[in-house]
């Protein structure tokens, strides 16, 4: 079937077969690699991307499902001149990261998480990263990580 | 891992969802948000022709008030039910409920309708449902009949829907005290199925997990009636109960886990109250 999906601000239009994964279309057809596929079972969240502005694991959901609707990855976090977005300055200040496996899914939940609750406490922080397992296990500075972000990511959305 | 090839159709009413699976029979399936069957059908043990995804249909995407209960559209999502400020006040239980079951990107795409019909013994909502007596409404090729929450979960992933049939709303009672509710799970980590659950509601006491269907505690909810206390009514939990074993825990530790939960549940409950 023929799906059209806005990828980061591009119309990304293919043919493709009717099971098509989102992480998949993401990856192969619109060529956007950051995404991992980790457990590929909807546990590790590796696969998070944003899917009309709110975080869904893209090993679990269609491409056809997504025709017509608006996709984030993290390559589509940067703005225009190539500055980070909060959520990714405040990863790299706070060594939030070891292997990186699953940071483009933490990121991507973390600005999830970031609009819907600009403020949140650590506790809602790590209860927010529930759906995401990072198998270096570097939690903490994760953690650390989105809470410094909160302040820089809603200055960013109300200016 | 990829699903068996289907063919994937889109329905822009249920009444054309209704009319496209009159055509494809048992060869079709309804598909929502997709989080309980997809991960079926990548491990082939779901391998359905056709799927229909009525995920996107608004008009079974709602919380109302109506006629003096509360009307839930099936294809609602977790995170919906959670942030609905009426049943915040209303039904709490299911709030909280839905708040917690799996993990946030989960809640953005699972609804409560592919939640009930999936009927997994090990999913919250189920349990939810049978402790608020709720009313399933299901459209099909005969028309409307409304299903009793007792009455809807047979067996093992089989519900009392039949071919072409398609849960639309779930219609909630308003319980007598509202805020006389409580839900505990176990698990080992957030996002995991509980290992054994409870649901609360006034003097109604469902079970997630300990058996091939959602249970109500009716031993627990006799005690409660001819006034025991929440720990001597917590002591007659795995009644009546024939729960599995598998690497979280066999059935007598499942049985002695229900007893814990339900006592904390019935004292979390009464905290409320």
């Amino acid at each position: 079937m023929k799906v059209t999906i806005k990828v980061n601000g591009n119309q990304v239009a293919a043919e493709v077969a009717d099971r098509t994964l989102l992480v998949h279309f993401v990856r192969d057809v619109a060529n956007l690699t950051a995404t991992n596929v980790g457990c590929d079972s909807t546990s590790c969240g590796a696969c998070t991307v944003l899917l009309d502005g709110k975080s869904v694991k893209s090993c679990t959901v269609l491409a056809a499902q997504a025709d017509g609707s608006e996709v984030t990855t993290v390559e589509g976090l940067a703005g225009g001149s190539g500055e980070m977005h909060p959520v990714q300055s405040a990863f790299h200040a706070e060594h939030g990261l070891q292997c990186g496996f699953c940071t483009p899914g933490m990121v991507m939940a973390a600005v999830s998480l970031l609009a819907e609750n600009p403020s949140p406490t650590e506790e809602d922080v790590r209860t927010a990263l529930e759906g995401n397992l990072c198998r270096c296990t570097g939690y903490h500075n994760i953690v650390r990580a989105v809470l410094a972000a909160a302040p820089a990511t809603s200055e960013r959305r109300s200016a | 891992m990829i699903p068996a090839p289907f063919t994937y159709k889109r329905a822009f009413s249920v009444d054309e969802a209704l009319d496209l699976a009159a055509q494809d029979g048992d060869d079709a399936k309804f598909l929502a948000g997709g989080h309980s069957l997809l991960p079926l059908m990548k491990l082939r043990l779901a391998v359905p022709e056709v799927l229909i995804d009525i995920g996107r249909l608004g008009e079974l995407r709602y919380v109302r008030e109506q006629d003096g209960h509360i009307a839930v559209g099936a294809a609602t999502s977790h995170d919906e039910l959670a942030r609905s400020a009426l049943l915040q006040s209303e039904l709490p239980l299911l709030a909280h409920a839905a708040s917690q079951v799996g993990d946030p990107q989960v809640r953005h795409r699972g609804t409560i309708g592919g939640s009930l019909v999936h009927a997994d013994p090990a999913a919250d909502l189920p349990a939810v449902a049978l402790a608020l007596d709720v009313t399933l409404v299901a459209r099909g090729p005969a028309g409307t009949r409304e299903i009793a929450a007792s009455e809807f979960f047979q067996s093992l992933f089989e519900t009392a829907l039949q071919p072409g049939e398609l849960l639309t709303e779930i219609r909630i009672p308003r319980p007598d005290a509202a805020g006389n509710w409580a839900f505990q799970k176990f698990t080992k980590r957030a996002i995991d199925w509980a290992i054994v659950g409870v649901a609360v509601q006034g003097g109604n006491v469902a079970l997630v997990n300990m058996g091939q269907t959602p249970l109500r505690a009716a031993a627990v909810e006799q005690a409660l009636a001819a006034g025991a206390s929440p720990r001597e009514a917590a002591a007659h939990a795995a009644e009546g109960t024939s729960p599995s074993a598998d690497i979280n825990g066999d059935a007598r530790y499942r049985q002695h886990l229900a007893r814990v939960l339900v006592g904390r549940a019935l004292e979390e409950s009464r905290s409320r109250a």
